[in-house]
């Protein structure tokens, strides 16, 4: 065998272990799962008319609280059982990823582009627009979500375009304050005085070249503000003041299985699940994205 | 080896596990420290000083292991100590000063609390014996108003005001061996001499044996009675220091040796070493400095020198002198 | 020094209160329901000189900035005015008698996810990858991703319906609500000596308080595990140990200290988030507290409750970022004021 005498000392790069590498490769293996069931997802709610066997709203007297099918009592017909008005389970929850995810990323884009926007302001101009927007980051903050997103529902009555604005009310600021931070530290950066110094214009820099930096921990920023969101719609609707009853939501469907929970268990129980399993996988996916893009951030 | 020895190191091996395979930071040393001797350990970076300094005192952590060798202290083998043991030997029979020390005092702890814990722990004193004491040794150190300066946090003082802490915590306890791991490299040159006299006084004072562990061949010549040169993990040569580097028999200390400049002699050249370090975790089958060695021989690549003992109480690890030896030592090679 | 920190934070949380009120005022009088008519739905056919009269009684017929500087006037000296759907008592009343409920909940929770996450928290940290440290940390992923609404229904179900170990609503069982010293009825009960009180109300607060700390404790738990892996590395860490200090010194008084410096203002964070989760799990579990006061006093558009409970809830969170700060600079001596 032939030795490379030439090769770098390796003491002191004990970082380089056989654990480390391998935490590595865990981490991807699972953010690749969570992935999968992203996707998963994506493709139940773009097919679910297709997917589903029945009318998610459809009433059956006849077939009330039918247990799901591995139950005593249960039926094919109805794998995951019925509830209190006989909608089938299944295709209410296959529903029901639509709203949660159409929602999820309508509002993580508009805090996206609003907080981002804000961020590369504040962080390049500085002075008193960021102090301005710094204190109305300190009172946004301090005031509780579910009041305001309460107090907004019962003005204006059930809307979803108020329930939009309810859930993006705070979301910005992380996107803000990552942006934010990131351009106070390029603005110092050599590459950007490179770039004035060629005679580069201000739109110029903060687009071109500050904005591309930017990017990876906006991405990661995203994937876990939408679990976030998620949550926080299915909370509202839980409450009664989020989504519009006649739409087919998890939160909604949890909230209508309260009353059963001695009995028909099913009701309030699997929509939570379905929930909880997105959730999971979108935070998942996002730690695995925070490892790739912007290991400083892991933890 | 001979009666007085405070330490005796024998066939010491310490690995490191990594994705590529074991990394052999510590391959067979093996050494031996009288009372009252200051020994250094010396080497380039890399060279496994330091492994070893842990090595000895059982302070080396995950995926770093001991996997072989006796350290012999006071006749006791350290390595077949309990924790539990170890634990009180360190500080209170054995102390190390390490080469940075704002990193190594904790920030969140005043300097008070930093050095009566060792007081405590080791049952020395505690409260107000405990305070008063650390005031002594502050003092002892030369930092000046002690008592105010015990109430201080590490980020409020100077880099040498630091190292002197540190010292004065590994001496608290009154151990019998220090070591000191490039306790001067982190400072700037009279910094370097005031905490090198330091060390020297309270090493006279107290009764200490200290192993030394340097890159600095000045400070080797200055203040240590005896040295080991550590290449790639293995001891090459030990001796007396005036032996060492008034005459180095190892080529690579030769090359060491060869690379002070001479002040006031511009016109002696600097040799460089050529060539880098090898690859520890697929060392070379022969002597590992042959590669780098311009005398080295096809029996050098092939195998391994065994150490030679000389006169005068020198080792050399190296073919060029098997003519010269007493006998063979009898070490294995790991 | 101590004085001039904490005044001039105390003094940058003024302006925050102010914008949380103004908001608030805003945003109710935004809302088309007009209080009168709430109050008087029951009442049949009223007159108009009756509705122009409640309307003057409660301020209502004057301008905006009339009826907000009014409130905050008022609200200064802890009048908060009178309650539209409690039949005109003084809000301060009433919120002085839901607090302590609230409170109890909120501060069982906040010990119980600190007591569950900070042991995890160190232990995992000791061996990275290994076997604790992995349940911990896919333990705490699924602690951030339940929905609070959820995990309580489950739980009541679990723990309530079929096993019957815990209740799962109220704050006590019927009739033995302790003697009322601190409105705390597990301390009370604690104070007066009455075990089977004390045990009741800590059995109420079990479910609800282990809902509201799950993600707290798996946030908190993340980040002093991240906290304490960097800081084990650290020099001084190991000359800890060079000194002969035993390993549990080494970890829980060097390593800890610095490992909680971080983690301070994630605790802080969280236990803001506590302060919103309390509506949900209060609304979940028929808890009698403020989290479910407010949410009826919208609906009802209760202006004046509804303000006070937004100002107690800003205040609270305000004051509690003060806590973490000052205590920041207690652990770090290096960003204390010179």
């Amino acid at each position: 065998m032939t030795q490379t005498l030439l090769d770098d000392q390796l003491i002191g790069t004990t970082a380089a272990t056989a654990p480390g590498l391998l935490r590595l490769l865990a981490r991807n293996r699972a953010a690749l799962v969570a992935a999968a069931v992203i996707a998963a997802f994506l493709l139940m709610a773009a097919v679910a008319p297709m997917l589903a066997s029945h009318d998610p709203n459809q009433q059956r007297s006849e077939s009330i609280r039918v247990p799901p099918v591995w139950q005593a009592g249960g039926s094919p017909r109805f794998p995951l059982g019925t509830d209190a008005l006989g909608r089938d389970l299944l295709s209410r929850i296959v529903y029901g990823a639509r709203v949660s995810i159409t929602l999820g990323v309508i509002v993580v884009l508009l805090t996206m582009i609003v907080g981002t926007g804000l961020g590369l302001l504040a962080g390049y101009f500085g002075g008193w627009f960021d102090a301005f927007v710094s204190r109305i980051v300190d009172v946004l903050l301090a005031f509780p979500f579910l009041i305001f997103a309460l107090a907004i529902m019962a003005a204006t009555g059930p809307s979803l375009t108020a329930l939009v604005l309810a859930l993006a009310f705070k979301g910005w600021v992380d996107f803000y304050r990552v942006v934010r931070g990131d351009v106070l530290a390029a603005r110092g950066a050599a590459y950007v005085t490179a770039a004035r110094g060629l005679g580069a214009s201000t739109a110029h820099i903060i687009f071109r070249e500050i904005l591309p930096n930017v990017v990876p921990p906006i991405i990661v920023v995203a994937t876990l503000r939408m679990a976030t969101i998620i949550i926080a719609e299915a909370s509202l609707s839980f409450l009664g003041i989020g989504v519009p009853p006649s739409i087919p939501a998890w939160g909604t469907m949890v909230s209508d299985g309260r009353a059963d929970i001695a009995t028909a268990w099913w009701i309030a129980t699997l929509p939570g699940l379905a929930i909880l399993l997105l959730v999971l996988s979108v935070n998942l996916f996002g730690e695995g994205l925070r490892d790739a893009l912007d290991p400083r951030m892991s933890l | 080896m001979t009666e007085g020895s405070l330490l005796k190191v024998s066939g010491l091996r310490t690995e490191f596990a990594t994705y590529r395979g074991a990394l052999v930071a510590v391959d067979g040393v093996s050494l031996a420290l009288r009372r009252g001797e200051t020994l250094a350990l010396v080497g380039e970076s890399g060279c496994g000083k330091s492994v070893t300094a842990l090595s000895v005192m059982r302070l080396v952590r995950r995926p770093g292991r001991i996997t072989a060798g006796k350290v012999m202290f006071e006749g006791q083998d350290l390595l077949r100590r309990t924790r539990r043991e170890m634990q009180r030997l360190r500080g209170s029979r054995i102390a190390m000063v390490f080469q940075d020390p704002l990193s190594t005092l904790n920030p969140a702890f005043t300097l008070e609390t930093q050095i009566s814990e060792s007081l405590r722990v080791h049952r020395v004193a505690r409260g107000r014996e405990a305070r008063e004491r650390s005031v002594e040794l502050l003092a002892a150190m030369g930092i000046p108003s002690p008592s105010e300066r015990l109430h201080s946090y590490p980020h409020e003082l100077s880099g040498g005001m630091r190292q002197r802490v540190m010292i004065a915590i590994a001496v608290s306890c009154s151990p019998d061996l220090l070591i000191a791991d490039e306790p001067t490299t982190a400072l700037d040159v009279t910094l370097q001499v005031q905490i090198m006299d330091l060390l020297a006084e309270i090493k006279r004072t107290r009764g200490l044996s200290i192993i030394l562990i340097t890159h600095d061949l000045g400070i080797v010549s200055q203040f240590s009675d005896r040295a080991a040169v550590m290449y790639a993990g293995r001891i090459v040569e030990q001796a007396s220091v005036s032996e060492l580097l008034g005459r180095p028999l190892h080529p690579y200390t030769e090359g060491l040796v060869g690379c002070i400049p001479r002040l006031g002699r511009p016109d002696v050249p600097i040799t460089p070493i050529e060539g880098t370090v090898p690859d520890l975790v697929r060392p070379p089958v022969g002597c590992r400095f042959a590669p780098r060695c311009p005398r080295a021989t096809d029996r050098c690549v092939a195998s391994e020198p065994p150490d030679y003992r000389l006169e005068s109480d020198r080792i050399v690890r190296c073919y060029l002198h098997e003519k010269s030896s007493l006998a063979s030592s009898g070490e294995e090679t790991g | 020094m101590w004085s001039r920190f904490i005044s001039r934070r105390v003094l940058q949380l003024i302006p925050v209160l102010l914008g949380v009120s103004f908001i608030v005022f805003l945003t109710m009088h935004l809302t088309p329901g007009d209080p009168v008519e709430h109050m008087l739905g029951q009442a049949g056919r009223v007159s108009q000189q009756q509705v122009d009269e409640l309307r003057s009684y409660y301020g209502l017929d004057r301008s905006f900035a009339v009826q907000y500087w009014v409130f905050l006037s008022h609200a200064a000296s802890g009048d908060f005015g009178i309650s539209y759907s409690h039949q005109g008592r003084p809000v301060a009343s009433i919120i002085r008698e839901r607090s302590p409920a609230t409170i109890e909940l909120t501060l069982f929770a906040f010990l119980l996810a600190l007591v569950l996450a900070i042991p995890a928290g160190v232990i995992a940290s000791l061996r990275p990858q290994g076997a604790f440290d992995r349940i911990a940390t896919v333990s705490a992923l699924i602690g951030i991703s339940l929905p609070g609404f959820w995990l309580g229904i489950v739980l009541m179900i679990l723990f309530g319906l079929r096993l019957h170990w815990l209740p799962i609503s109220g704050r006590i069982a019927l009739g033995m609500a302790p003697e009322t010293i601190t409105g705390l009825a597990a301390v009370d009960a604690l104070l007066t000596g009455n075990a089977p009180a004390f045990w009741s109300a800590l059995r109420h607060l079990t479910l609800p308080g282990l809902v509201l700390a799950a993600p707290m404790a798996a946030m908190v738990m993340r980040m002093l595990r991240s906290s304490m892996i960097g800081v084990l590395e650290q020099d001084y860490v190991q000359f800890a140990r060079a000194k002969g200090l035993p390993e549990t010194m080494v970890v829980g008084k060097h390593a800890l200290r610095n490992a909680l410096i971080p983690t301070i203002n994630i605790v802080a964070l969280q236990t803001g988030l506590l302060l919103s989760g309390n509506m949900i799990i209060e609304t979940v579990f028929r808890y009698p507290g403020l989290g479910k006061l407010a949410v009826d006093a919208i609906g009802a558009a209760d202006y004046p409750l509804v303000q006070a409970v937004v100002l107690i809830y800003a205040g609270s969170y305000v004051l509690l970022n003060l806590g973490a700060d000052i205590l920041h600079a207690v652990l770090d001596p290096t960003v204390r004021p010179t």
